[in-house]
């Protein structure tokens, strides 16, 4: 290790695989499949470790701050968040049926998955264990690759609660299903694996809003899986919120898999934790598939918020777009970094992807790194990204119609943001998003 | 009502304005013509308080107060008003709301309540005649992809809205066709009052014949070189600029 964090992160590594061997004899109920997907994450995380910024993946964000640290397995029903704390940080509607986990652990007191309707299977990962359906078994682990990704091993080796959800042909979800993260003060100190699943059938349609929140400011890591699996002509809608404390630690990777026909809508909106990373990647393994992946961030301080996405192009005929905005203040750092790759069989493939921030402070800075792989020779891939600030002359127009500085400056941020936004489908959640995104500028703007 | 005196201003190190001297009384319009270059905008600018010019020497008095220490939007808020010759454009705040943004900030720095958005509607829909606007414009972006005339109309509009007492219009003019022309220079005249004051920045006479100046100005060189009354606009039509300079 050059970065002088070997000693420590050995120690945490010990830790790690001594709470992996304390689990393993505790949870004999667990079926033989899964023991041995544990076992292999367990050993491939071992054998990987952390991320160093040598690692072309993680050049621009380090993660010193997360291997120096030992963080413990929460302690099972410590969880005091109640469920209007939940739902007032969560940005969502109150009717729509709601997954909570409080530290990790799914709560069912506070979780009401009724309005999702009969159709649709969702369960907690426990649940659908002691169930045992194949799907689970076959799909569980089988998207998300944790060779060479050490976050991805970590969650998968310790990986005991989370939701699996299955949407059979032909069925739309009547409403968004929305999943709450919450961390509270108890999960200081510990780090918390959410996991999940989603099966969308042929021709489904479903949306997830997942929102990452905390009650307090506790430091804490969340390593969060989601593996989303989309049949043919299916249409699977994520949005990712991610309000962690200004303390935590975050890094989430969904990976997708798409079929035939098929529409993946992503969006990631993360306005906290002290460092996150998130993770979107996408195979279009079917022709005519679509994926629309966007994002926005906000951050100040000393943030540190980095995305990366990963399109795959695999089959002829796809498209993918992507939009990602970024809005930095104090001495926050921003990362983008988005790869296409364009494998020799996916012709016609149409690649869009477009990364623009907005540096509001002398301080803050941002890296970009479109990656471009493209194998086949007919096909339309373009990025382009911008780092600029807000426009001199549009604020002295704005105040010469008497809009005051701090009023002109976040209308112009918020303007900005504004295009991003747009590209959420649900009214009230771009709304919540919207309000949230503006009191942030307003508190930006009168520092 | 505008008081200004020996005005020095530079653009970075270079001077622009030397020595402007210039006293508008309530009441008044006063056309200021010139040369390209000559340093038109630039006075606009400097009155509206445009952040990229320095004022080297001199001093602006606006109502009894240094308007030189007032911000650009205190300036706005106390009746100040710049029609830009270029107007900017700002995507993502549409119209509506930037002017309604604007119209409620002039409101509570006059200690007015705020209006609604549904009262302003109707607010607009008035002014909106007054300049023949397409309501459609309103939720649009500011500006943005507007046709040359269509800024300029958009300007006048929001002078409409926001009533100043002082209007300074640089070469709001330019790019209209005589219809256009005609609808700035009739909204113009309907917000004229005995207690407010008018600066037109033009090239062309043909405006002066709707907008009719007390006095016209010849700004060459960053000085005042000429005043006169409005058949000075007729001469200079006639002979140009040189003879001016020339006697000046
Ligand atoms: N920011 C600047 N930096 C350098 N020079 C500037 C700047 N702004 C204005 N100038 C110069 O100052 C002079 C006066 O410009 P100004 O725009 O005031 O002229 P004007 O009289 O309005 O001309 P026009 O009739 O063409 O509109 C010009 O030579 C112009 O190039
Ligand atoms: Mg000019």
């Amino acid at each position: 290790m050059g970065d002088g964090r070997g000693v420590s992160m050995q120690t945490s590594m010990q830790t790690y695989t001594d709470a992996f061997a304390a689990a393993s004899a505790s949870g004999g109920s667990a079926p033989a499949w899964l023991t041995g997907l544990r076992r292999r994450a367990h050993d491939e995380f071992v054998a990987t470790g952390f991320p160093t910024t040598r690692n072309e993946d993680w050049h621009f964000t380090s993660v010193t701050p997360i291997a120096e640290r030992t963080f413990k397995t929460p302690k099972v029903g410590t969880g005091a968040a109640s469920v209007t704390d939940a739902l007032a940080l969560a940005a969502g509607e109150s009717g729509w049926p709601r997954a909570v986990f409080v530290n990790g652990r799914f709560d069912s007191a506070l979780s009401a998955l009724g309005a999702l309707g009969k159709d649709i299977r969702v369960a907690t990962l426990p649940d659908a264990l002691t169930e045992g359906p194949d799907w689970v078994a076959n799909h569980l682990g089988s998207l998300a690759a944790f060779d060479k990704q050490a976050f991805t091993a970590f969650n998968t080796a310790f990986v005991n609660d989370g939701l699996v959800v299955r949407v059979p042909k032909n069925v739309k979800a009547p409403a968004p299903l929305h999943i709450i993260h919450v961390a509270d003060a108890s999960a200081a100190g510990c780090v918390i694996h959410p996991r999940l699943l989603v099966v969308v059938d042929a021709n489904a349609e479903l949306a997830i809003v997942e929102s990452f929140v905390s009650t307090g400011s506790a430091e804490y890591l969340t390593n969060a899986v989601a593996e989303v699996r989309i049949g043919e002509g299916a249409r699977v809608h994520h949005y990712k919120v991610q309000r962690e404390s200004a303390e935590a630690f975050h890094v989430g990777t969904l990976q997708a898999h798409q079929s035939r026909g098929s529409l993946f809508h992503s969006f990631s909106y993360a306005t906290g934790a002290a460092l996150s990373r998130t993770n979107i990647y996408t195979k279009l393994a079917g022709e005519g598939a679509e994926a629309r992946l966007n994002g926005l961030y906000l951050v100040d301080g000393t943030q540190h918020v980095d995305h990366q996405t990963f399109v795959e192009h695999i089959a002829p005929n796809c498209s993918s777009r992507e939009l990602y905005k970024g809005i930095l203040d104090g001495a926050s750092h921003g990362v983008f970094n988005g790869k296409v790759f364009v494998d020799p069989e996916a012709q016609k493939t149409d690649g869009k992807q477009t990364n623009h921030a907005l540096l509001l402070s002398p301080q803050a800075r941002v890296d970009t790194k479109p990656q471009l792989e493209i194998f086949a020779d007919d096909v339309k891939c373009t990025h382009g990204a911008t780092v600029g600030r807000l426009d001199a002359i549009a604020l002295f127009y704005m105040k010469s119609r008497g809009i005051g500085a701090d009023a002109a400056r976040a209308l112009l941020t918020y303007a900005f943001a504004a295009e991003v936004l747009e590209t959420v489908e649900i009214d009230s959640l771009k709304d919540a998003l919207e309000a949230i995104a503006f009191q942030r500028f307003t508190n930006q703007v009168q520092r | 009502m505008l008081s200004i005196s020996a005005l020095h201003a530079n653009a970075g190190d270079k001077p622009i304005l030397k020595g402007i001297s210039l006293t508008v009384n309530p009441g008044e319009v006063h056309a200021i013509m010139g040369p390209n270059g000559s340093g038109k905008s630039t006075l606009a600018q400097v009155i509206a308080g445009h952040p990229g010019y320095e004022v080297t020497g001199g001093s602006i008095t606006y109502m009894n107060q240094d308007l030189l220490e007032l911000d650009p939007e205190e300036r706005a808020q106390q009746g100040v008003f710049l029609a830009f010759q270029y107007p900017v454009e700002i995507p993502g705040v549409t119209n509506a709301y930037f002017l309604r943004s604007a119209y409620n900030e002039i409101r509570k720095a006059k200690g007015e309540e705020e209006v609604d958005p549904m009262e302003f509607l109707d607010l607009m829909e008035k002014k909106l005649k007054l300049v023949d606007m397409d309501p459609a414009m309103l939720h649009r972006s500011v500006n943005a992809g507007f046709s040359g005339g269509e800024k300029k109309r958009n300007e006048i509009l929001q002078m409409a809205v926001l009533e100043p007492k002082l209007a300074i219009l640089d070469e709001t003019d330019s790019g209209l066709d005589i219809d256009a022309l005609r609808i700035v220079a009739d909204g113009v005249n309907a917000l004229k009052r005995p207690d407010n004051a008018t600066i037109v920045v033009t090239h062309y006479q043909r405006l002066l014949n709707y907008i009719v100046p007390d006095f016209v100005h010849v700004l060459a060189g960053g000085k005042i070189v000429k005043s006169g009354g409005k058949e000075l606009a007729l001469e200079l039509e006639q002979r140009g600029y040189e003879w001016v300079m020339d006697a000046a």
